[in-house]
């Protein structure tokens, strides 16, 4: 009986542990969630979507005058959509192509080093994809550009829909195939009219939060957008980001109140990303 | 002399090298009646029938030899698409397309196909072959929901009409009922026996008295070889081989 109760105890202790350590993992994301929300919220208001960023000058008088800093974002905004948009648009196709040639010949040699190199990409640090996006457009363009920055983000974005792609079809009942090849179907017709369609609301899901995890990215865009301080809409200049602005806002110490603002609007966007990613994988579940 | 639509000609399926699933199985199969293959599992009744419409092509390491003629033309030789189109398949689990409506679900083989309708003829096409299966009357003002809203037995049916849009000689039915509850089970019964003068059947099945009821002919087959073939009725009263006479009377399967 004794060893019985002894047994009780240490599954009591397990659960307390899991529980404890459970909490203390949330601590670090509500102190920053707290810190940015607390610091960034009174910067926010109409301007600050509106309006580019103001002059180092325009600040300080601003600061000194305890007012809030005149400007916003709307620079690093247009920025980050354009280069999200034109990475996205490059990425998606190939992505998914990929996944389904990976999801189809599963066991094949090709297969297996295309994965692993999707591995590796995926882990490649981001600042690297910066470099390649600077050798493959900057150099012969001759300049910083958006189109630039887009290219370092679709290298990024690559691994993550290919993975997403080839998880979500690898979920797909063999049935589904065996149904439509069996009406006569051709293996083309059968990957875009049942595989991609069935699949869709996981692909859509991966999509977005690949988008999610690069639209924050800084290190690559140093590189290859560079950055600017007025509303850029030629893909072939260079171009500002919300997460290089952040990045500027650091370096000058009257802007620093800017960077709460524009940190807090980062974090929102993923989370909405986050959220609707989400919201589609439930409403297209299968 | 009978009418003959398929002919199985030393027919051997192999998942793995020098192990046949099927073992040199020659046959023939009348036209416009319902012949049953039934058997213990694992005795090859489906690798069989999947040979027919060449299924196994899913799976690169399945081999098959021999030669299968469908209407007096070599199957193997055929171009798959075309072979499938001429045998439509009807699986053990209702499989219709989750991201199609009933309607479109219908239409999925010429969809898949590439060919194109009149709005007329579609409506046509979806309204006789729901018919056909009894369907219509259930589903009729459901049309543009999904597919998979039905319950088994009419998704089941569903998969019937889409197999038989196609105006296929053959059906290849592969335990289609095992899925389905005795009453589900009971219609669809009654339907194959209704379709069988526009149609060829061939029905796999591990359930003694559904072939006895629907089928004309009946195969038994046992580790991987056809060990009779005959009238539904002549086997079942009088059987041939002691291994058939076992089996339907309950003896081992």
């Amino acid at each position: 009986m004794k060893s019985y109760s002894i047994r009780i105890l240490k599954d009591r202790l397990l659960k307390t542990m899991v529980i404890i350590l459970s909490v203390l993992t949330c601590v670090p994301l509500v102190l920053i969630i707290g810190k940015v929300l607390l610091k960034g919220y009174r910067q926010i208001n109409l301007s600050f979507f509106t309006e580019t960023t103001p002059s180092t000058l325009d600040a300080m008088l601003a600061v000194n005058n305890n007012q809030l800093i005149p400007g916003g974002i709307a620079n690093g905004i247009t920025g980050t959509m354009m280069m999200v948009l034109i990475a996205t648009v490059i990425a998606v196709p190939i992505g998914l192509l990929c996944g389904v040639y990976l999801s189809e010949n599963r066991k094949t040699r090709f297969a297996g080093i295309i994965r692993f190199l999707t591995e590796i990409l995926q882990g490649t640090p981001s600042i690297i994809t910066g470099i390649i996006a600077y050798i493959w457009v900057v150099v012969p363009m001759r300049s910083y550009s958006a189109i630039a920055g887009s290219v370092s983000l679709a290298i990024m974005l690559l691994p993550l829909i290919i993975r997403s792609t080839e998880e979500t079809l690898n979920l797909l009942p063999e049935s589904l195939k065996e149904a439509s090849l069996s009406l006569g179907s051709s293996y083309t017709m059968m990957v875009l009219k049942v595989l991609i369609p069935s699949a869709f609301g996981g692909i859509l899901t991966g999509i977005l939060l690949a988008i999610s995890r690069v639209i924050g990215e800084t290190a690559p865009l140093m590189l290859t957008a560079l950055g600017a301080s007025a509303i850029q809409w030629d893909p072939a200049k260079p171009t500002s980001a919300v997460s290089l602005l952040i990045w500027e806002f650091y370096n000058d110490p009257n802007l620093s109140n800017m960077i709460w603002s524009a940190s807090l609007f980062l974090l929102i966007l993923v989370l909405v990303l986050n959220l609707t990613a989400k919201k589609i994988a439930k409403k297209w579940k299968i | 002399m009978e009418d003959i639509i398929l002919k199985f000609h030393n027919v051997c399926v192999s998942y793995t090298e020098g192990k046949n699933a099927v073992n040199d199985v020659s046959a023939d199969v009348r036209r416009g009646l319902i012949t049953s293959i039934m058997g213990p599992s694992g005795c090859g009744k489906s690798t069989l029938l999947r040979a027919v419409n060449r299924m196994h092509e899913l799976y690169p390491d399945i081999k098959i030899t021999g030669s299968i003629e469908l209407d007096g033309k070599d199957i193997l030789k055929m171009n798959p698409i075309m072979v499938r189109r001429m045998a439509g398949m009807v699986f053990q689990r209702p499989n219709p397309f989750p991201t199609m409506s009933i309607y479109e679900n219908i239409l999925a083989g010429y969809t898949l196909n590439g060919i194109r309708l009149s709005r007329a003829e579609k409506d046509e096409i979806v309204e006789s072959c729901l018919f056909n299966v009894g369907l219509w009357d259930e589903v009729k003002d459901s049309l543009t929901k999904r597919g998979s809203f039905l319950s088994g037995g009419q998704q089941q049916r569903l998969c019937i009409a889409r197999a038989l849009a196609l105006k296929p000689d053959v059906l290849l039915m592969d335990e289609p009922t095992s899925a389905l509850d005795p009453i589900a089970t009971a219609k669809i019964e009654d339907l194959l026996v209704q379709l069988k003068k526009d149609v060829t059947i061939v029905i796999v099945t591990h359930n003694m008295g559904q072939a006895a009821r629907i089928s004309d002919y009946s195969m038994f087959m046992y580790l991987g070889e056809l060990v009779e073939y005959d009238k539904t009725q002549k086997m079942f009263t009088n059987p041939k081989d002691k291994r058939t006479e076992a089996y339907l009377t309950g003896r081992f399967g």
